[in-house]
């Protein structure tokens, strides 16, 4: 093995990690959802569950971990879409897909992801950053993240930004998620289906999901 | 209408040699019959052009059985043409209609360098194989039978990783330019056998580094060159390639 050509530099190494960092990210969304759905219940539950999760010390560690991924994902994606280009110089003149490989999924992902980065900064300066208002829950002061949350899905432009948003973060990951299978060698003729297929509802619930979510926060104005 | 009468329009990319920018030059086919196969229409077109003292078209032909790997025409936009599993010299013209106008482009690859009019030079392949693609065994006598027992489904899948013939299809058709497909049917097609078991990890480490090397683009998991294949080579040779690469840097000394 020489130097110039380690695990990290070599185009397998680069989609591996890629497919990790997004296994990561993956993951976050799903619990990221799930605990959102607690506005559902109410705003002491989202208030409580938010003081939870950010009262625990251990939320830094986690954080980290997740800016490290997304980076990671994010400049990977980056050298990867340059040198993909640079291994082309010359476009064909006419190209048609067979119909059998490339979806619109996997075709925009640089698009999408770009959707998602946008999505990312604004979303963190509207809620992590936004406005803090504090409540008061059994004699507990808390943050009431919920009345963020309500407040900035009064606006209907917002409300379709964010549904917009998550509707490419939903084609996104319906390509990632089987894309990553493949990229650590798992592709067998008895489980790929059902990986395709989860991948799809993944995307659908990730996309729907987060979509209704803004919709009631929109509506309980 | 009559097999024989059919009129195609030929979009062609002409280059002189290497430097040149190459251009599109159009022709006119007149008694295009269905039969004929792609080449042989443009044995046909290039008759007439050395009858009327112009430079004919050069392109990459040699069995003209669907085995050798040398034809490598992008046909409207297509590896190989519009056909499933068919190489360019497979394809026939019953797959076209009169009057059609079809553009002829080479396969283009920074790694794929154009030599003249429609042939590339794939030389990077053999690169790529001269790297690893091979098993180190002295020759001698055969086996005795059953010395050496492979199952009859790795037996399969080795075979038909190694029915790639190494055209360049899933290059030309893979938008990032990637070669995996490729190599990850020549790495399959002895990582499935004992034989080439031995040297797995190596052959692995070292075709991937001579492959990025040359210039081709990473895998985005499109499967577009599956689609492409003449030869229907899986995806799953891919995902096989991901593991023992991933074997090969991690846990092996000589990765």
């Amino acid at each position: 093995m020489t130097k110039s050509h380690n695990y990290f530099t070599s185009s397998i190494g680069k989609k591996q990690i890629m497919a990790l960092t997004g296994f990561g990210l993956v993951g976050f969304t799903m619990a990221h959802l799930l605990g959102n759905l607690l506005i559902f219940l109410g705003a002491d539950a989202f208030n409580m569950y938010a003081y939870t999760l950010t009262s625990n010390p251990l939320i830094y560690v986690a954080e980290a971990g997740l800016v490290a991924m997304f980076v990671l994902h994010l400049v990977l994606a980056v050298f990867l879409k340059i040198e993909n280009s640079s291994a082309r110089p010359q476009a064909y003149y006419v190209k048609k897909k067979t119909g059998r490989g490339e979806t619109f999924a996997s075709v925009t992902m640089p698009y999408t992801g770009l959707v998602i980065l946008v999505f990312i900064v604004l979303h963190l300066m509207n809620f992590k950053y936004g406005t803090h208002y504090t409540t008061m829950i059994d004699g507990l002061e808390v943050r009431d993240i919920f009345r963020t949350v309500v407040e900035y899905f009064a606006n209907p432009l917002y409300v379709a930004w964010y549904v917009f948003a998550m509707i490419a973060l939903g084609i996104h990951t319906s390509h990632g998620f089987q894309s990553m299978f493949q990229s650590w060698g798992v592709n067998h003729p008895k489980y790929t289906p059902t990986i395709h297929f989860v991948s799809l509802a993944y995307g659908l619930t990730v996309a729907s999901g987060f979509s209704i979510l803004a919709i009631y926060c929109h509506l309980l104005n | 209408m009559s097999n024989k009468d059919m009129t195609i329009h030929l979009k062609v990319w002409r280059q002189k040699d290497r430097k040149d920018a190459g251009r599109f030059e159009d022709y006119t086919i007149p008694n295009v019959s269905k039969d004929m196969s792609f080449l042989e229409m443009l044995d046909v077109l290039n008759e007439k052009l050395v009858l009327d003292s112009k430079e004919p078209i050069a392109f990459d032909h040699d069995c003209r059985e669907g085995i050798c790997g040398s034809c490598s025409l992008m046909i409207n936009g297509q590896a190989h043409g519009p056909e499933k599993a068919t190489t360019s010299c497979q394809l026939h013209m019953r797959s076209f209609s009169d009057d059609d106008t079809i553009v002829v482009e080479p396969w283009r690859a920074r790694a794929f360098p154009v030599l003249k009019d429609l042939m590339t030079d794939r030389s990077s392949f053999d690169k790529v194989i001269a790297s690893g693609g091979f098993v180190s065994v002295n020759t001698g006598n055969a086996q005795d039978a059953n010395t050496m027992t492979v199952s009859k489904e790795n037996a399969d899948l080795a075979m038909d990783a190694a029915a790639c013939i190494g055209c360049g299809a899933c290059v030309a058709s893979c938008p990032n330019a990637s070669a995996m497909l490729f190599a990850s049917a020549k790495i399959s097609q002895m990582a499935l056998l004992p034989q080439g078991k031995v040297e797995a990890a190596q052959r692995a480490s070292e075709m991937v580094k001579t492959m990025d090397e040359e210039g081709f683009g990473n895998c985005t998991n499109h499967a577009e060159c599956e689609a492409s294949c003449p030869k229907e080579i899986n995806l799953s040779n891919i995902a096989r390639m991901n593991r023992e690469f991933f074997k090969s840097k991690i846990f092996s000394k000589k990765g």
